[in-house]
């Protein structure tokens, strides 16, 4: 067995099988854990810890925001994609581009559609039989259909973009030579071309056509940030809805208690978002400095597990239990800080009427093969099949 | 007697209060809180502004006075 403590990787299968409790131990045995893997990398499990990193953009950079092998090859303060892998001040300027459109009043406007999509994902999938896989026939549908919507890419081009982030996420530097052609950034070169030749409303014509001081965005800003819309709005998304699917398949009383009570809905959205928030951030020290008291050098990665964050007992009360209808619940599964997710508004919403849709016409599912559901590796958790038997 | 207080530079748009409190918060364009009471707290919204204050990450909604 590995030794979590010294010698972690968390893009490992024994890794993804027992996350939670990894976190719960290493917090009580060695709350700053270490592993020699990537060049150096650390793992804060604890909540104060994770939070002072979040808002300390002196002594760590976000100019890479994916541990892997290699080292950013765009550097700060913009990075590879802004604004996530950018620091202050630019950071703010990349970000205040974006805000207007992911506030809650303008991604309210999406809910209807939404909902339309995930209520004809649920009768096509139930055609094939009462034995359905929740994660790969639903959820992983969901967000690529928003986010192409948004964004104004076609949606049948969603095979790729899973493609792309699975390689970047889940294996990253693990997926050996790939063919240019194949590539995220060739696919969003296209794109853009295509945007340029006939303008349309959508959020790259929007990047394109910015002017700021009558100054376009340089390409690489453009590329960057479709890049991190593409890439952050989809894993993320689909790993929540297919996480809290599984609970709910696990927990008829949970589910009973959201088709009799739909306003609970507002308190389990988040609640499943802190028990099994999906995204894992990470930072580069900028500056040597510590880490509740462990001293760590310029250079080494460190991991931001806001999920391990969420089930920190000296932030929350009874925190491996879920409690649908929690009141006091200050989760930072959208992170914490200036880099707070952009898309967190658009996310919570694909959440909540992905789960108000599938209780509505399956208030009742269990798992079917318990062994069979199989949880990502990396920095992004969620389950990657999830077989479940439909009741009713 | 009750008060809220908001600390607008702690505040990174989580958007929490706005959706447990829409009586004490709206939202500006880029998603920042806006709140709609400062001060004092009429008794009738002292029971969501507690929600909107245990609800936020960033610790930016602060209860004074009261019994919690």
């Amino acid at each position: 067995m590995a030794d979590w403590a010294t010698d972690f990787d968390h893009t490992t299968d024994q890794w993804a099988a027992d996350a939670p409790g990894i976190w719960e131990r290493l917090r009580t045995t060695c709350p700053v854990a270490h592993s020699d893997r990537f060049g150096g990398t650390w793992l804060p499990t604890r909540h104060a810890d994770v939070a002072a990193i979040a808002h300390d953009t002196d002594h760590f950079t976000s100019n890479s925001v994916i541990v892997a092998d290699y080292r950013p090859d765009v550097p700060a303060p913009m990075g590879f994609a802004p604004p996530i892998t950018s620091d202050p001040p630019f950071h703010e300027f990349a970000r205040r581009l974006l805000l207007p459109a992911f506030s809650p009043k303008a991604i309210a406007v999406l809910e209807e559609p939404t909902r339309a999509f995930c209520s004809a994902l649920i009768e096509e999938l139930l055609e094939s039989g009462p034995e359905v896989d929740a994660a790969t026939g639903y959820a992983q549908h969901i967000p690529v259909r928003v986010i192409a919507h948004l964004l104004g890419v076609p949606p049948e081009d969603g095979d790729r973009f899973r493609r792309f982030i699975h390689r970047i996420l889940e294996r990253p530097g693990q997926a050996g030579p790939v063919d240019p052609s194949d590539m995220l950034t060739t696919y969003l070169e296209g794109v853009v071309a295509d945007h340029r030749r006939s303008p349309r409303d959508d959020l790259v014509s929007y990047l394109i056509d910015l002017e700021i001081d009558g100054v376009s965005l340089s390409d690489q800003h453009v590329i960057g940030t479709i890049a991190l819309l593409l890439i952050a709005g989809i894993d993320t998304t689909w790993s929540a809805i297919g996480a809290s699917l599984w609970h709910l398949a696990q927990h008829p009383e949970d589910r009973a208690r959201l088709v009799a009570e739909p306003e609970v809905m507002t308190f389990a959205v988040e609640e499943f978002l802190r028990l099994y928030a999906p995204v894992t951030m990470a930072r580069i020290v900028a500056r040597d400095t510590e880490i509740g008291g462990c001293p760590v050098a310029e250079g080494d990665w460190v991991l931001l597990p806001f999920p391990a964050a969420n089930r920190d007992p000296e932030a929350f009360e009874d925190p491996e239990r879920f409690v649908v209808d929690r009141e006091r619940n200050r989760h930072a599964a959208f992170g914490l800080g200036i880099h707070r997710c952009l898309g967190s508004n658009l996310a919570r919403l694909e959440l909540r009427v992905a789960v108000e849709e599938w209780l509505r016409r399956v208030p009742d599912f269990e798992l079917s093969d318990p062994d069979a559901v199989r949880w990502s590796t990396g920095q992004v958790r969620g389950p990657r099949s999830l077989p479940v038997r439909v009741l009713s | 007697m009750v008060r809220i207080v908001f600390d607008r530079a702690a505040c990174v748009g989580h958007n929490r209060c706005y959706l447990l409190a829409p009586a004490l918060f709206d939202v500006d364009d880029e998603g920042y809180a806006v709140p709609l009471v400062e001060g004092e707290l009429p008794a009738e919204l002292e029971a969501a502004a507690r929600l909107a204050a245990d609800n936020c990450p960033e610790f930016a909604i602060t209860i004074e006075g009261g019994d919690a």
